[in-house]
């Protein structure tokens, strides 16, 4: 292998990844590189293969075809040495709900070979510093979303780990404890620890990775840092609601001269939208500059603008400028949509 | 509801200290690796956890027993030896050894509802000897099987079974049913792994179970039966057990059947714990 143990050589890197089940390609084919010391974003929709990659690289799967070398190790043949480097927050809370927090903790710890008050001192300090002293005693199962979420974090660097998957680590939390996860994986980085992220938004993605890969039926169809993935996408969209329908065409021809871009008619008739274009160029002429303008237009032609709003791109938005398709729930309104653009 | 306690709960949540997490996250050199040993009594540690939390668990090694033997005592006892006080004597090693093996199941069941849980996925993903978590809930339930055999003892002595063997003779007894009970449970850890539900899990249990104790020597003494019966009941393992219990506690020491019944334990931890532990890293 290119990659070696010694340092400097990526923290993970794949080659062909396949995982089959039954005759879903899962994963099909997913070529990675991720250097060490960073967050790198795994981005996509529900059942596009991020988990099953996850689980691969964190040895729990065993791959059907291609590589994959975790700190030079292969995971397949040297799982151990993997296993001894790695620590997984899966995308349901990766602790067990009958004991307390503290118990959990201590579990974890005496497995890995801590002595017995070692365990107890550092799962203390651990709760502590999570916030969780209080609930220490209590069985995780009577935990609210937000503390589950800590005390899984907490219990996958209670042994500060060379690489840390996180497993859609917001999903289903309260924008609060969203905030938080997103300090807590933060201070873990700020330690050198490499993290890859798998999520379902955009705005985590870029909250917290440096580089990005989206990926969608089991292939990776973009990949880069988050600026260039950014102007492959356009910087947001502009939805405005018009006081008229019959004012839309005219609106329409207008944002279109405006912002240079595609606008979409929404099935709400007085809707419309419109991507961006962002490459949001220094010389004052970013998103929001460029929708303000074309706001100004519609004002000065007349039209009488109800209500609008300056989006960061969706995900589904994402798909659409990546791949042309929207993502699979979206698909039928999304090609009326394109019907009615025609 | 859940959205009321999430409102009422997260403003006194108390926040994150990032400054302390760091001082935490230093530290990384990692204690030396525990050995099979070490991280098979750690589960079986987490498995006397969940008995803690979890009282209700203990019905099945508590009242069930006390069922088995209060119902077939006195069903069978005036028919099959004239007496139920005389029949207790015959009768309780082997009601010992049905119920304690019935109650392996629970084994299978165990590990068939925590399979799917995402504590396992962290558990796969440890440096530890991989089979280190079976063998936690296998101890765990020697525990319970146990308890069962105190709990079945006691009730026995009062309803006047007087072993031979004393008190020796009834721990060598249970000693004996305890390991053959850990080797037979490797079944369920295979078959809570391989079916995909609880009910599943229960079902096959069933059909394993009810030939295996009934067609045993733990009602009634084979020579009662036809020859073709015979022939299985003299080979079933269960059969082995209950009558090397059953002459430990009458104070004798029936080396052939310990023999078979240490046989039949190797073997079922010989194959059974490897298939196991494929399923396992297979899952």
């Amino acid at each position: 292998m290119k990659s070696d143990h010694v340092a400097g050589g990526p923290a993970i890197e794949t080659a062909g990844l396949v995982k089959t089940f039954g005759d879903n390609r899962a994963v099909d084919g997913v070529d990675l590189r991720i250097e060490r010391g960073t967050v790198y974003g795994l981005l996509g929709p529900n059942g596009a293969g991020k988990t099953t990659t996850v689980r691969m690289l964190a040895t729990l799967l065993r791959p059907d075809g291609g590589e994959a070398h975790v700190f030079g190790h292969d995971v397949v043949r040297e799982a151990d040495a993997v296993r001894s480097r790695v620590s997984l927050t899966g995308q349901y809370a990766s602790v067990d709900e009958d004991l307390t927090g503290t118990e959990n903790l201590v579990l974890l710890a005496r497995l890995t070979g801590h002595s017995k008050k070692a365990s107890y001192d550092r799962a203390a300090q651990l709760l502590a510093a999570f916030g969780l002293s209080e609930a220490a005693g209590r069985q995780v199962k009577n935990y609210s979303g937000g503390m589950r979420r800590r005390i899984d974090i907490a219990a996958s660097i209670l042994n500060t780990p060379d690489l840390l998957f996180l497993d859609e680590p917001t999903t289903g939390l309260d924008p609060r404890s969203r905030n938080q996860v997103w300090e807590i994986v933060r201070a873990v980085v700020d330690q050198g620890t490499t993290v890859l992220l798998t999520t379902q938004y955009l705005d985590e993605a870029d909250q917290l990775a440096s580089r990005i890969a989206v990926i969608d039926k089991g292939k990776v169809i973009a990949e880069g840092t988050k600026g260039e993935l950014k102007a492959s996408v356009g910087a947001g969209a502009v939805h405005v609601r018009l006081r008229d329908a019959e004012k839309r065409p005219d609106a329409e021809l207008l944002l279109r001269q405006a912002l240079d871009a595609d606008v979409q008619l929404e099935p709400d008739p007085v809707a419309l939208t419109a991507r961006v274009g962002g490459n949001g160029d220094l010389n004052g002429c970013g998103p929001s500059e460029k929708a303000s303008r074309a706001l100004a237009e519609l004002a000065r032609a007349g039209i009488i603008v109800d209500n609008f709003s300056l989006g960061q791109p969706s995900l589904d938005e994402v798909f659409l400028a990546l791949t042309g398709s929207p993502t699979d729930h979206d698909r039928t309104t999304e090609a009326q949509t394109k019907e009615a653009t025609a | 509801m859940s959205t009321a306690t999430q409102t009422t709960e997260s403003p006194e949540l108390a926040p994150v200290r990032t400054e302390s997490l760091a001082e935490l996250l230093v530290a990384k050199e990692r204690p030396p690796r525990p050995n099979a040993l070490q991280t098979s009594l750690t589960f079986g540690w987490r498995a006397m956890l969940k008995i803690k939390h979890v009282p209700e668990q203990l019905f099945d090694v508590t009242a069930f027993p006390i069922m088995m033997v209060l119902m077939y005592t006195y069903l069978f006892g005036g028919a099959l030896a004239g007496s139920p006080s005389e029949y207790i004597q015959y009768l309780l090693p082997g009601i010992l050894v049905m119920s304690v093996s019935m109650i392996t199941m629970y084994t299978g069941l165990a590990v068939n509802i925590d399979i799917e849980k995402g504590v396992f996925d962290r558990f796969r993903s440890l440096p530890i000897w991989r089979p280190s978590t079976m063998v936690g809930y296998l101890l765990g339930d020697a525990v319970r099987y146990l308890l069962a055999s105190i709990v079945m003892l006691t009730v026995g002595l009062i309803m006047g079974f007087r072993p031979d063997g004393g008190f020796p003779g009834v721990a060598a007894g249970v000693v004996l049913l305890i390991i053959f009970c850990f080797a037979f449970s490797w079944v369920w850890t295979m078959v809570g792994l391989l079916m995909r539900t609880e009910k599943g899990v229960m079902s096959v249990s069933m059909m394993v179970l009810f030939p295996l104790t009934f067609l045993s020597d733990i009602f009634v003494k084979p020579e009662t039966m036809p020859g073709w019966l015979q022939a299985f009941v003299n080979n079933n393992p269960i059969t082995h057990v209950a009558s090397a219990v059953r002459d430990l506690m009458a104070g004798s020491w029936p080396t052939e059947e310990i023999a078979w019944t240490l046989g039949w334990s190797a073997v079922f931890v010989a194959v059974l714990g490897p298939v196991t532990m494929r399923l396992y890293n297979r899952k």
